[in-house]
């Protein structure tokens, strides 16, 4: 019985960081595409809670949100010269990559924690591009194509890193806009939340959710999939309907 | 004004591709092409992923070119037998064309195909147009009368095979041969390219066969009509690729354009006109050119093989 005691104080003793618990909550879960979809934001609240025998930090909370959109099979080509011309010869495939991610941090992200920990738990951007999983590694070679896709998913503005996006409302509650530009695609989006204090993880959730197409996006979508003979007959009758009717419209001449 | 696209999956401003249509239509209607050749690089640079350019422009280019040939149609400006055959070689050429377009995505080198075709073509074709029109001025100049009417026995070799047809409207003699061989490739390019082909069909057409510059265009339009449809439809089935509000926004643009550029062209003196077209197709040839020649400005381009959920 004595025994017993002492090994769960002990393993009470191992496991400090159960003192924190960390409660998120995402603005929407579904966001639609109509026809006038133009990009949309996603805010995320979080409220730190410190159970009873835990004693206040010191230091402030830090907190990390990640988000992951749905995977692409991407192949970055890169042009380089052959005789008089510049065309694509090698290549770095990303078999099962995000088509969209964005690491929002309450401040940046080299203040927060160490970056060991940052690579074995890909916090951050620049951790997730550049973790063993992310594409195949060949000696070095991959890393002018890990950081060609970084740099052009930046320019497109899918993959997002704001050291401000976090905002503390008060010391344990928390808020971040997540902004989903237009053309991020359709699909489940992965959201995790990370929190810090003093370099150490201390909790996390994750939570998603999802961007579809309603109405007559999705409508045109499936039919284009499912009926694509009707389809392209649709779409051929239309184009004749109007060329026959712009051709009526200037008949005078 | 936004409207978001179901197919390419991202808004784009309405009122810009109303205008890109009616100005591709415009070029269209004028020089009896299609315009996709030119309507393709604009999608792309709109940054719309590119099977879905290639496959929605063909609904633009039935469009603009029904009205045109109706025109045409109305007008008797238009060779029924020689756009027969051109219809029917066009259609074969035009599976093959689709289904190497869908080899050459899966291969990923489907850029280079198009980026190199366009060049070659543009390039042979627009030169080969210029230097007849610069020579054409120059006679005139001197006080020579300008003939492109052939002269007796002025024939090329090829024309003079076997299985010799008439085409009373289009004043021929010739053998079918270099004409099937003729709609196979344009049927094919077009496919591959996202493009009607007329600007094969019209040069061909003017120079080789020696049609009349009035029924070139309606009869090429007839051609373009007929394979870009079956384009289009297996676009829509192999590729999947067909965006329709995209379309519909083009072909309201490409259809009125198109009308303008119809009327405008019978006011066109034929080799100016012969000497435009020359100019466009070397501009756009040189453009893709360019492209291809000077170092890019990022090395780097990432393509998307699809999407997994």
């Amino acid at each position: 019985m004595r025994a017993l005691a002492i090994l769960l104080l002990v393993l009470a003793g191992l496991v400090p960081a159960r003192a924190e618990t960390l409660i998120t909550s995402l603005s929407n879960h579904r966001v639609l595409i109509n026809s006038n979809y133009t990009g949309t934001q996603i805010a995320v609240f979080g409220a730190i809670e410190r159970d009873a025998q835990t004693v206040a930090r010191a230091t402030t909370y830090d907190v990390v949100v990640t988000v992951r959109g749905p995977h692409q099979f991407l192949t970055v080509r890169e042009k380089e010269r052959l005789g008089p011309v510049w065309i694509n010869q090698e290549q770095q495939k990303f078999p099962s990559v995000p088509a969209y991610i964005s690491v929002m941090t309450s401040r940046p992200i080299t203040e927060i924690t160490s970056e060991q920990l940052r690579q074995r738990q890909k916090i951050g951007l620049e951790s997730i591009i550049n973790a063993n999983d992310f594409t195949y590694a060949r000696d070095g070679a991959d890393k002018p194509f890990r950081e060609a896709l970084h740099r052009l998913k930046t320019q497109e503005g899918l993959y997002i890193e704001d050291e401000r996006g976090v905002t503390f409302l008060t010391s344990d509650i928390f808020r971040a806009a997540i902004p989903l530009p237009a053309t991020a695609p359709p699909g489940n989006y992965e959201v995790d939340v990370t929190l810090f204090a003093d370099t150490v993880i201390l909790a996390r959730t994750s939570t998603s959710f999802e961007l579809v197409k309603t109405g007559f996006e999705e409508r045109i979508g499936v039919v284009a999939r499912d009926w694509s003979l009707l389809y392209g007959l649709a779409t051929a009758a239309i184009a004749i309907f109007f060329g026959w009717l712009a051709n009526v419209i200037f008949r005078r001449d | 004004m936004q409207i978001y696209l179901p197919i390419a999956e991202m808004p784009v401003s309405v009122l810009l591709i109303l205008g890109m249509g009616a100005a591709v239509g415009f070029i269209s209607g004028l020089f009896g092409i299609g315009g996709g050749f030119l309507m393709t690089p604009l999608l792309i640079f709109l940054g719309i992923p590119p099977a879905v350019a290639v496959a929605t422009q063909s609904a633009q280019i039935v469009a603009s070119s029904t009205t045109s040939v109706l025109s045409a149609l109305r007008r008797n400006a238009l060779d029924r037998k020689l756009g027969a055959i051109l219809v029917a070689g066009g259609l074969v050429g035009s599976a093959l064309g689709v289904w190497f377009f869908a080899a050459a995505r899966r291969a990923g080198q489907l850029d280079l195909v198009i980026v190199v075709s366009y060049v070659t073509l543009f390039t042979v074709v627009g030169s080969l147009m210029l230097k007849e029109s610069i020579r054409e001025f120059w006679h005139r100049r001197k006080g020579g009368t300008v003939r492109l009417r052939r002269k007796a026995g002025e024939h090329a070799a090829y024309l003079g095979w076997p299985l010799r047809m008439r085409f009373y409207r289009s004043k021929l003699y010739v053998s079918v041969i270099p004409v099937v061989g003729l709609s196979l490739f344009i049927g094919f390019a077009g496919a591959l390219l996202g493009i009607g082909g007329g600007f094969i069909v019209v040069p061909a057409l003017l120079y080789i066969f020696r049609v009349p510059t009035t029924v070139v265009v309606g009869t090429s339009q007839l051609q373009i009509v007929c394979t870009t449809l079956v384009a289009l439809i297996l676009h829509a089935i192999t590729n999947q690729a067909v965006d329709m509000v995209l379309a519909i926004l083009l072909i309201v643009g490409g259809v009125f354009g198109a009308q303008f550029g119809a009327r405008m062209g019978r006011h066109l003196r034929a080799e100016l006109f012969r000497f435009l077209l020359a100019l466009l197709l070397l501009a756009v040839g040189l453009r893709f050119g360019l492209e291809l020649v000077l170092q890019p400005e990022e090395p780097f381009s990432i393509s998307v093989q699809e999407v997994r959920s």
